[in-house]
């Protein structure tokens, strides 16, 4: 039996969240999660019950990732229109600052599959069936965008500071 | 197979915390969004929310027909969800907005304010007999009572007097369709879906009222 929807949103919607923001950033984070649900929402009678609900909702999330970003591509004056975001850059512990400017370094195989194997928690193998590309692939996409955040991103000093 | 670094997800932990930032207000909102696109695009097969009255929380639940489910606290209100996930949809969010009449006319209700409830219903979880006798509990006027037999001839079936018993405990809108008005013929009452202290409570309102 299916649960009722609401509890998919509860268990599901703060990983979604931390995904679609590692993905598209600020900006589109917001109506990345939103169209994800809708569309989850509008499918999800037909679920099979055995289904891995995470790994079905990331992959609509990667498809709604993909459109926003090709829309936004094609209107690249609309987007310079749009209003800033709320911009709390320079605080080490907030994500649309340092991490995402880091994040969007990456290639977007690369920043795909650290959000979906870090941050999802999903095997590369299904990740791979997601993006398109093979389990090695994504296994090494992962590791190359952690590897370059490493660099980029460095830890706060203050959390180091705490835990020697 | 797989190897332990395919789930190692605390090894990056420190680069992402950041990620979870406002998250509460944020999800807040979102799901309000949610909610209100998906009834704006139809498949909000399913509205709830819950209501402090006198006799309890009680969860309210409305399909796009209308007000389909009433719960008391005892009958388990994350039960009751589920069980509407399976006889009507698991399209189902907290949506306060479509229950805002139902709300306004409760609270005149328990206020004594009001002595019928005008709202479209959706009785799709009764068939048959028992919905028989939904229909007539609504004709039971405020303030009075009626006896099982009573109701077992208004609905038909002057013998079913046990099946008027069975179809006020599993009344799926107590409190809006009157089933507490309901009473043995000796004025005693049976069992109650919301228990005998509510019942009381809401029989001394309509008598103060």
């Amino acid at each position: 039996m299916l649960r009722p929807f609401e509890e998919i949103v509860a268990e599901h919607g703060p990983t979604v969240l931390r995904v679609c923001r590692a993905v598209v950033g600020p900006v589109d984070a917001e109506d990345a999660w939103s169209e994800t649900f809708l569309a989850a929402m509008r499918a999800y009678p037909e679920l099979p019950e055995s289904a891995n609900v995470e790994a079905w909702l990331v992959t609509i999330a990667h498809r709604k990732a993909i459109d926003i970003t090709r829309a936004r591509a094609r209107r690249p004056i609309a987007v310079a229109e749009l209003p800033e975001p709320p911009t709390r850059a320079g605080r080490k512990d907030d994500w649309d600052g340092e991490l995402w400017e880091a994040l969007r370094e990456l290639p977007d195989k690369q920043r795909t599959s650290v959000a979906y194997h870090y941050l999802a928690g999903l095997p590369y193998r299904e990740i791979a069936s997601i993006t398109g590309s093979s389990e090695d692939a994504a296994r090494r996409a992962a590791a190359d965008g952690i590897k370059k955040l490493r660099v980029s991103y460095p830890p706060a000093t203050s959390t180091k500071g705490a835990t020697r | 197979m797989m190897t332990s670094a395919d789930f190692n997800t605390e090894d990056a932990g420190d680069l992402f915390a950041a990620l979870a930032t406002d998250e509460g207000e944020v999800l807040a909102r979102l799901h309000d969004r949610l909610a209100a696109a998906a009834q704006r695009d139809g498949v909000l097969d399913v509205g709830y929310r819950t209501l402090e009255t006198p006799v309890g929380t009680l969860l309210l639940a409305a399909t796009e027909q209308g007000l389909v489910r009433v719960a008391y606290p005892r009958e388990d209100h994350d039960a009751v969800l589920a069980k509407l996930g399976k006889a009507v949809s698991p399209r189902i969010l907290r949506a306060p907005e479509r229950l805002d009449e139902v709300c306004r006319q409760l609270e005149q209700y328990f206020g004594g304010g009001r002595t019928a409830f005008e709202l479209p219903l959706d009785l799709r979880l009764s068939t048959g007999f028992r919905r028989a006798v939904l229909g007539h509990l609504a004709e039971i006027g405020y303030g009075t009572t009626e006896s099982y037999a009573q109701v077992a001839v208004a609905a038909g079936s002057p013998k079913a007097v046990r099946a008027v018993g069975t179809a006020c405990a599993t009344n799926p809108l107590p409190v809006v369709l009157p089933c507490h008005r309901v009473l043995r013929s000796d004025g005693t009452a049976r069992g109650y879906v919301g228990g005998p202290e509510a019942r009381q409570t809401l029989l001394r309102l309509e008598r103060a009222a």
